[in-house]
Protein backbone atom coordinates (compact mmCIF):
# COMPACT_ATOMS: atom_id res chain seq x y z
CA UNK A 1 0.00 0.00 0.00
CA UNK A 2 3.05 2.27 -0.24
CA UNK A 3 1.63 4.01 -3.24
CA UNK A 4 -1.47 5.15 -1.45
CA UNK A 5 0.32 6.30 1.64
CA UNK A 6 2.59 8.29 -0.57
CA UNK A 7 -0.31 9.97 -2.29
CA UNK A 8 -2.45 10.29 0.79
CA UNK A 9 -0.12 12.44 2.81
CA UNK A 10 -1.73 15.58 1.47
CA UNK A 11 -4.41 17.13 3.59
CA UNK A 12 -6.31 20.28 2.84
CA UNK A 13 -5.51 19.96 -0.84
CA UNK A 14 -8.09 20.29 -3.58
CA UNK A 15 -8.45 16.55 -3.99
CA UNK A 16 -9.60 16.19 -0.40
CA UNK A 17 -12.12 18.92 -0.97
CA UNK A 18 -13.30 17.11 -4.10
CA UNK A 19 -13.57 13.85 -2.21
CA UNK A 20 -15.57 15.35 0.64
CA UNK A 21 -17.94 17.19 -1.67
CA UNK A 22 -18.39 14.08 -3.76
CA UNK A 23 -19.11 11.89 -0.74
CA UNK A 24 -21.77 14.27 0.46
CA UNK A 25 -23.47 14.62 -2.90
CA UNK A 26 -23.48 10.85 -3.35
CA UNK A 27 -25.21 10.32 -0.02
CA UNK A 28 -28.07 12.40 -1.36
CA UNK A 29 -27.93 10.81 -4.83
CA UNK A 30 -27.96 7.28 -3.47
CA UNK A 31 -30.82 7.82 -1.08
CA UNK A 32 -32.68 9.87 -3.65
CA UNK A 33 -33.37 12.45 -1.02
CA UNK A 34 -33.84 16.19 -1.51
CA UNK A 35 -33.45 19.06 0.95
CA UNK A 36 -37.23 19.43 0.84
CA UNK A 37 -37.56 15.84 2.02
CA UNK A 38 -35.11 16.51 4.84
CA UNK A 39 -37.15 19.56 5.87
CA UNK A 40 -40.25 17.39 6.08
CA UNK A 41 -38.43 14.89 8.28
CA UNK A 42 -37.14 17.75 10.41
CA UNK A 43 -40.60 19.27 10.93
CA UNK A 44 -42.10 15.92 11.91
CA UNK A 45 -39.27 15.22 14.31
CA UNK A 46 -39.82 18.58 16.00
CA UNK A 47 -43.48 17.76 16.37
CA UNK A 48 -42.86 14.37 17.96
CA UNK A 49 -40.03 15.40 20.24
CA UNK A 50 -41.83 18.56 21.40
CA UNK A 51 -44.35 16.35 23.17
CA UNK A 52 -41.63 15.14 25.48
CA UNK A 53 -39.14 17.96 25.77
CA UNK A 54 -38.60 21.57 24.93
CA UNK A 55 -36.07 21.84 22.10
CA UNK A 56 -34.14 24.66 20.49
CA UNK A 57 -35.63 24.60 17.00
CA UNK A 58 -33.19 27.13 15.60
CA UNK A 59 -30.24 25.02 16.72
CA UNK A 60 -31.63 21.80 15.28
CA UNK A 61 -29.39 20.22 12.67
CA UNK A 62 -30.30 17.27 10.52
CA UNK A 63 -28.22 15.72 7.78
CA UNK A 64 -27.64 12.59 5.80
CA UNK A 65 -24.21 11.08 6.05
CA UNK A 66 -22.49 7.74 5.75
CA UNK A 67 -21.59 5.30 8.45
CA UNK A 68 -20.04 1.87 8.70
CA UNK A 69 -22.33 -0.98 9.60
CA UNK A 70 -21.11 -2.78 12.74
CA UNK A 71 -21.07 -6.38 11.59
CA UNK A 72 -19.47 -6.10 8.14
CA UNK A 73 -18.12 -2.55 7.85
CA UNK A 74 -20.29 -1.91 4.79
CA UNK A 75 -20.95 1.73 4.12
CA UNK A 76 -24.58 2.65 4.71
CA UNK A 77 -26.45 5.96 4.79
CA UNK A 78 -27.24 7.40 8.20
CA UNK A 79 -29.52 10.16 9.35
CA UNK A 80 -27.74 12.29 11.92
CA UNK A 81 -29.76 14.73 13.97
CA UNK A 82 -28.36 17.17 16.50
CA UNK A 83 -31.22 18.40 18.66
CA UNK A 84 -30.40 20.81 21.51
CA UNK A 85 -32.78 20.27 24.47
CA UNK A 86 -33.87 23.30 26.47
CA UNK A 87 -35.63 21.34 29.17
CA UNK A 88 -37.56 18.16 29.76
CA UNK A 89 -41.29 18.41 30.01
CA UNK A 90 -43.17 17.35 33.09
CA UNK A 91 -43.54 13.56 32.83
CA UNK A 92 -46.79 13.41 34.78
CA UNK A 93 -48.42 15.38 31.99
CA UNK A 94 -47.30 12.92 29.37
CA UNK A 95 -48.50 9.85 31.21
CA UNK B 1 -20.70 -18.52 -27.62
CA UNK B 2 -19.17 -15.12 -27.12
CA UNK B 3 -19.55 -12.53 -24.43
CA UNK B 4 -21.19 -9.12 -24.65
CA UNK B 5 -19.48 -6.31 -22.73
CA UNK B 6 -21.01 -2.85 -22.49
CA UNK B 7 -18.71 0.14 -21.99
CA UNK B 8 -20.55 2.89 -20.19
CA UNK B 9 -20.00 5.96 -17.99
CA UNK B 10 -23.03 8.16 -17.58
CA UNK B 11 -21.10 11.34 -18.28
CA UNK B 12 -20.02 12.14 -21.80
CA UNK B 13 -16.46 12.81 -22.86
CA UNK B 14 -14.71 10.51 -20.40
CA UNK B 15 -13.36 8.19 -23.10
CA UNK B 16 -15.94 5.45 -23.66
CA UNK B 17 -15.48 5.36 -27.42
CA UNK B 18 -11.69 5.42 -27.22
CA UNK B 19 -11.85 2.66 -24.62
CA UNK B 20 -14.16 0.55 -26.79
CA UNK B 21 -11.92 0.95 -29.84
CA UNK B 22 -8.77 0.12 -27.91
CA UNK B 23 -10.13 -2.85 -25.98
CA UNK B 24 -11.66 -4.21 -29.18
CA UNK B 25 -8.43 -3.88 -31.13
CA UNK B 26 -6.44 -5.23 -28.19
CA UNK B 27 -8.62 -8.33 -27.98
CA UNK B 28 -8.13 -9.06 -31.69
CA UNK B 29 -4.38 -8.71 -31.14
CA UNK B 30 -4.72 -11.53 -28.60
CA UNK B 31 -6.31 -13.65 -31.30
CA UNK B 32 -10.00 -13.13 -30.50
CA UNK B 33 -12.75 -12.34 -32.95
CA UNK B 34 -14.38 -9.07 -31.92
CA UNK B 35 -17.35 -6.98 -33.00
CA UNK B 36 -17.66 -3.45 -31.66
CA UNK B 37 -21.16 -1.99 -31.77
CA UNK B 38 -21.63 1.78 -31.76
CA UNK B 39 -24.86 2.24 -29.79
CA UNK B 40 -24.66 6.03 -29.87
CA UNK B 41 -27.31 6.52 -32.54
CA UNK B 42 -27.38 10.09 -33.83
CA UNK B 43 -23.91 10.89 -32.52
CA UNK B 44 -21.82 8.34 -34.37
CA UNK B 45 -18.13 8.48 -33.47
CA UNK B 46 -16.64 5.04 -33.13
CA UNK B 47 -16.15 4.94 -36.90
CA UNK B 48 -13.82 7.97 -36.92
CA UNK B 49 -11.96 6.86 -33.81
CA UNK B 50 -11.30 3.51 -35.49
CA UNK B 51 -10.49 5.13 -38.84
CA UNK B 52 -13.31 3.30 -40.66
CA UNK B 53 -15.53 6.28 -41.48
CA UNK B 54 -15.14 5.91 -45.23
CA UNK B 55 -16.29 2.33 -45.32
CA UNK B 56 -19.81 2.65 -43.92
CA UNK B 57 -22.62 1.42 -46.15
CA UNK B 58 -25.27 0.17 -43.72
CA UNK B 59 -25.71 0.84 -39.99
CA UNK B 60 -27.31 -0.66 -36.91
CA UNK B 61 -30.75 0.82 -37.63
CA UNK B 62 -30.68 -0.69 -41.14
CA UNK B 63 -30.04 -4.10 -39.56
CA UNK B 64 -32.86 -3.72 -37.03
CA UNK B 65 -35.25 -2.45 -39.69
CA UNK B 66 -34.39 -5.35 -41.98
CA UNK B 67 -32.97 -3.11 -44.72
CA UNK B 68 -29.87 -5.31 -44.79
CA UNK B 69 -28.49 -8.44 -43.17
CA UNK B 70 -26.24 -8.14 -40.12
CA UNK B 71 -23.24 -9.39 -42.12
CA UNK B 72 -23.67 -6.65 -44.69
CA UNK B 73 -23.54 -3.90 -42.08
CA UNK B 74 -20.45 -5.21 -40.30
CA UNK B 75 -17.31 -3.42 -41.45
CA UNK B 76 -14.19 -5.55 -41.43
CA UNK B 77 -11.10 -3.72 -40.23
CA UNK B 78 -8.48 -4.83 -42.76
CA UNK B 79 -5.56 -3.85 -40.50
CA UNK B 80 -6.53 -6.14 -37.63
CA UNK B 81 -7.58 -9.68 -38.29
CA UNK B 82 -10.92 -10.50 -36.69
CA UNK B 83 -12.02 -6.93 -35.89
CA UNK B 84 -15.44 -5.73 -37.04
CA UNK B 85 -17.46 -2.56 -36.49
CA UNK B 86 -21.22 -2.21 -36.50
CA UNK B 87 -21.69 1.54 -36.96
CA UNK B 88 -24.46 3.65 -35.44
CA UNK B 89 -26.90 5.53 -37.64
CA UNK B 90 -26.12 9.22 -37.82
CA UNK B 91 -29.42 10.59 -39.06
CA UNK B 92 -31.68 8.80 -36.57
CA UNK B 93 -32.07 9.00 -32.80
CA UNK B 94 -31.92 6.66 -29.79
CA UNK B 95 -35.58 5.70 -30.19
CA UNK B 96 -34.92 4.14 -33.59
CA UNK B 97 -34.24 0.85 -31.81
CA UNK B 98 -35.51 -0.74 -28.58
CA UNK B 99 -33.90 -3.00 -25.94
CA UNK B 100 -35.53 -6.17 -27.34
CA UNK B 101 -34.12 -5.50 -30.80
CA UNK B 102 -30.72 -4.80 -29.30
CA UNK B 103 -30.80 -8.04 -27.35
CA UNK B 104 -31.67 -10.00 -30.47
CA UNK B 105 -28.82 -8.30 -32.31
CA UNK B 106 -26.20 -9.01 -29.65
CA UNK B 107 -27.39 -12.62 -29.36
CA UNK B 108 -26.83 -13.03 -33.07
CA UNK B 109 -23.38 -11.44 -32.84
CA UNK B 110 -22.42 -13.68 -29.91
CA UNK B 111 -22.78 -16.71 -32.13
CA UNK B 112 -19.96 -15.58 -34.42
CA UNK B 113 -17.75 -13.44 -32.19
CA UNK B 114 -15.72 -14.17 -29.05
CA UNK B 115 -16.36 -10.67 -27.75
CA UNK B 116 -19.07 -8.15 -28.58
CA UNK B 117 -18.29 -4.68 -27.21
CA UNK B 118 -21.06 -2.12 -26.95
CA UNK B 119 -20.04 1.54 -26.97
CA UNK B 120 -22.79 3.08 -24.84
CA UNK B 121 -23.98 6.68 -25.36
CA UNK B 122 -23.77 9.19 -22.51
CA UNK B 123 -26.86 9.61 -20.37
CA UNK B 124 -29.27 7.24 -18.65
CA UNK B 125 -32.16 7.31 -21.10
CA UNK B 126 -33.21 5.10 -24.00
CA UNK B 127 -29.71 4.91 -25.49
CA UNK B 128 -28.31 3.57 -22.23
CA UNK B 129 -31.17 1.09 -21.86
CA UNK B 130 -30.57 -0.17 -25.39
CA UNK B 131 -26.84 -0.48 -24.86
CA UNK B 132 -27.10 -2.58 -21.70
CA UNK B 133 -30.01 -4.73 -22.90
CA UNK B 134 -27.96 -7.60 -24.28
CA UNK B 135 -24.86 -7.22 -22.11
CA UNK B 136 -23.34 -9.99 -20.00
CA UNK B 137 -20.78 -7.73 -18.30
CA UNK B 138 -20.23 -4.00 -17.88
CA UNK B 139 -17.19 -1.78 -17.76
CA UNK B 140 -17.63 1.69 -16.27
CA UNK B 141 -15.25 4.40 -17.44
CA UNK B 142 -14.60 7.45 -15.28
CA UNK B 143 -12.05 10.24 -14.93
CA UNK B 144 -10.74 11.76 -11.67
CA UNK B 145 -13.31 14.55 -11.66
CA UNK B 146 -16.25 15.01 -9.31
CA UNK B 147 -18.79 15.12 -12.12
CA UNK B 148 -17.54 11.94 -13.80
CA UNK B 149 -17.33 9.96 -10.55
CA UNK B 150 -20.78 11.10 -9.52
CA UNK B 151 -22.24 9.95 -12.83
CA UNK B 152 -20.31 6.69 -12.61
CA UNK B 153 -21.90 6.08 -9.21
CA UNK B 154 -25.33 6.62 -10.68
CA UNK B 155 -24.59 4.28 -13.57
CA UNK B 156 -23.32 1.58 -11.21
CA UNK B 157 -26.64 1.80 -9.35
CA UNK B 158 -28.59 1.50 -12.60
CA UNK B 159 -26.47 -1.43 -13.80
CA UNK B 160 -27.12 -3.26 -10.57
CA UNK B 161 -30.83 -2.51 -10.84
CA UNK B 162 -30.70 -4.05 -14.33
CA UNK B 163 -29.03 -7.12 -12.81
CA UNK B 164 -25.71 -6.41 -14.48
CA UNK B 165 -23.83 -6.94 -11.27
CA UNK B 166 -20.12 -6.69 -10.58
CA UNK B 167 -19.23 -4.00 -13.12
CA UNK B 168 -15.53 -3.22 -13.51
CA UNK B 169 -13.97 0.24 -13.35
CA UNK B 170 -11.55 1.95 -15.71
CA UNK B 171 -10.07 5.20 -14.44
CA UNK B 172 -9.11 7.25 -17.44
CA UNK B 173 -6.91 10.33 -17.83
CA UNK B 174 -5.15 10.13 -14.52
CA UNK B 175 -2.32 12.66 -14.15
CA UNK B 176 0.45 11.41 -11.90
CA UNK B 177 1.94 14.87 -11.38
CA UNK B 178 -1.36 16.26 -10.10
CA UNK B 179 -2.16 13.22 -7.96
CA UNK B 180 1.23 13.59 -6.30
CA UNK B 181 0.56 17.19 -5.45
CA UNK B 182 -2.81 16.21 -4.00
CA UNK B 183 -4.62 18.19 -6.65
CA UNK B 184 -6.36 15.20 -8.21
CA UNK B 185 -8.26 12.30 -6.66
CA UNK B 186 -6.15 9.17 -6.62
CA UNK B 187 -7.09 5.60 -7.52
CA UNK B 188 -7.84 4.58 -3.96
CA UNK B 189 -10.12 7.59 -3.42
CA UNK B 190 -12.25 6.60 -6.39
CA UNK B 191 -12.38 2.87 -5.62
CA UNK B 192 -13.29 3.75 -2.06
CA UNK B 193 -16.17 5.93 -3.19
CA UNK B 194 -17.51 3.77 -6.01
CA UNK B 195 -16.92 0.44 -4.26
CA UNK B 196 -16.38 -1.64 -7.41
CA UNK B 197 -13.37 -3.57 -8.71
CA UNK B 198 -10.77 -1.87 -10.82
CA UNK B 199 -9.85 -3.30 -14.22
CA UNK B 200 -7.61 -0.55 -15.53
CA UNK B 201 -5.90 2.80 -15.07
CA UNK B 202 -5.16 4.84 -18.17
CA UNK B 203 -2.83 7.82 -17.84
CA UNK B 204 -3.59 11.12 -19.52
CA UNK B 205 -1.28 10.68 -22.47
CA UNK B 206 -0.81 12.74 -25.61
CA UNK B 207 -0.24 9.59 -27.66
CA UNK B 208 -4.00 8.98 -27.41
CA UNK B 209 -4.72 12.30 -29.10
CA UNK B 210 -2.17 11.57 -31.80
CA UNK B 211 -3.52 8.07 -32.41
CA UNK B 212 -7.10 9.27 -32.55
CA UNK B 213 -6.08 11.95 -35.05
CA UNK B 214 -4.75 9.18 -37.28
CA UNK B 215 -7.62 6.78 -36.65
CA UNK B 216 -5.29 4.13 -35.25
CA UNK B 217 -5.99 2.76 -31.78
CA UNK B 218 -3.22 3.59 -29.29
CA UNK B 219 -3.27 -0.01 -28.04
CA UNK B 220 -1.15 -0.88 -31.08
CA UNK B 221 1.50 1.77 -30.34
CA UNK B 222 4.29 -0.07 -28.58
CA UNK B 223 6.04 2.80 -26.79
CA UNK B 224 2.86 4.47 -25.58
CA UNK B 225 2.01 4.29 -21.90
CA UNK B 226 -1.71 4.57 -22.58
CA UNK B 227 -1.27 1.82 -25.16
CA UNK B 228 0.34 -0.36 -22.51
CA UNK B 229 -2.50 0.44 -20.12
CA UNK B 230 -5.05 -0.71 -22.71
CA UNK B 231 -3.04 -3.83 -23.50
CA UNK B 232 -3.13 -4.68 -19.80
CA UNK B 233 -6.89 -4.07 -19.58
CA UNK B 234 -7.42 -6.34 -22.56
CA UNK B 235 -5.52 -9.16 -20.91
CA UNK B 236 -7.42 -8.66 -17.64
CA UNK B 237 -10.70 -8.96 -19.56
CA UNK B 238 -9.63 -12.38 -20.77
CA UNK B 239 -9.03 -13.39 -17.16
CA UNK B 240 -5.30 -12.91 -16.88
CA UNK B 241 -3.83 -11.25 -13.80
CA UNK B 242 -1.70 -8.34 -14.91
CA UNK B 243 0.12 -6.00 -12.53
CA UNK B 244 -0.62 -2.30 -12.81
CA UNK B 245 1.83 0.00 -14.57
CA UNK B 246 4.41 1.75 -12.47
CA UNK B 247 3.19 5.30 -12.95
CA UNK B 248 6.23 6.80 -11.22
CA UNK B 249 8.54 6.00 -14.09
CA UNK B 250 6.20 7.77 -16.37
CA UNK B 251 6.45 10.92 -14.42
CA UNK B 252 10.23 10.86 -14.58
CA UNK B 253 10.90 12.75 -11.37
CA UNK B 254 11.13 10.01 -8.80
CA UNK B 255 12.12 6.70 -10.27
CA UNK B 256 13.42 5.24 -7.06
CA UNK B 257 10.06 4.31 -5.61
CA UNK B 258 9.88 0.60 -6.14
CA UNK B 259 6.29 -0.43 -6.05
CA UNK B 260 3.61 2.03 -6.88
CA UNK B 261 0.50 0.08 -7.58
CA UNK B 262 1.04 -2.62 -5.06
CA UNK B 263 -2.57 -3.29 -4.11
CA UNK B 264 -4.27 -6.55 -4.97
Amino acid sequence: MDFFKFFNRNNGTSKNLAKERLKLVLVHDRTNCSTHFLDMVKDDMIKVISDYMEIDESGLEIKLTKTKRDHDDASIPALVANIPIKKMKDRSRID
Amino acid sequence: MGEVIVITSGKGGVGKTTTAANIGTGLTKLGHKVAIVDADIGLRNLDVVMGLENRIVYDIVDVVDGVCRLKQALIKDKRYDGLYLLPAAQTRDKNAINPEQMQKLTNELKETFDFVLIDCPAGIEQGFKNAIAGADRAIVVTTPEISAVRDADRIIGLLEAAELSDPKLIINRIRVDMVKKGEMMNIEDMIDILAIDLIGIVPDDETIVISTNKGEPVVTVQNSLAGQAYRNITRRITGEEVPYINMEEVDGFITKLKKIFSFK
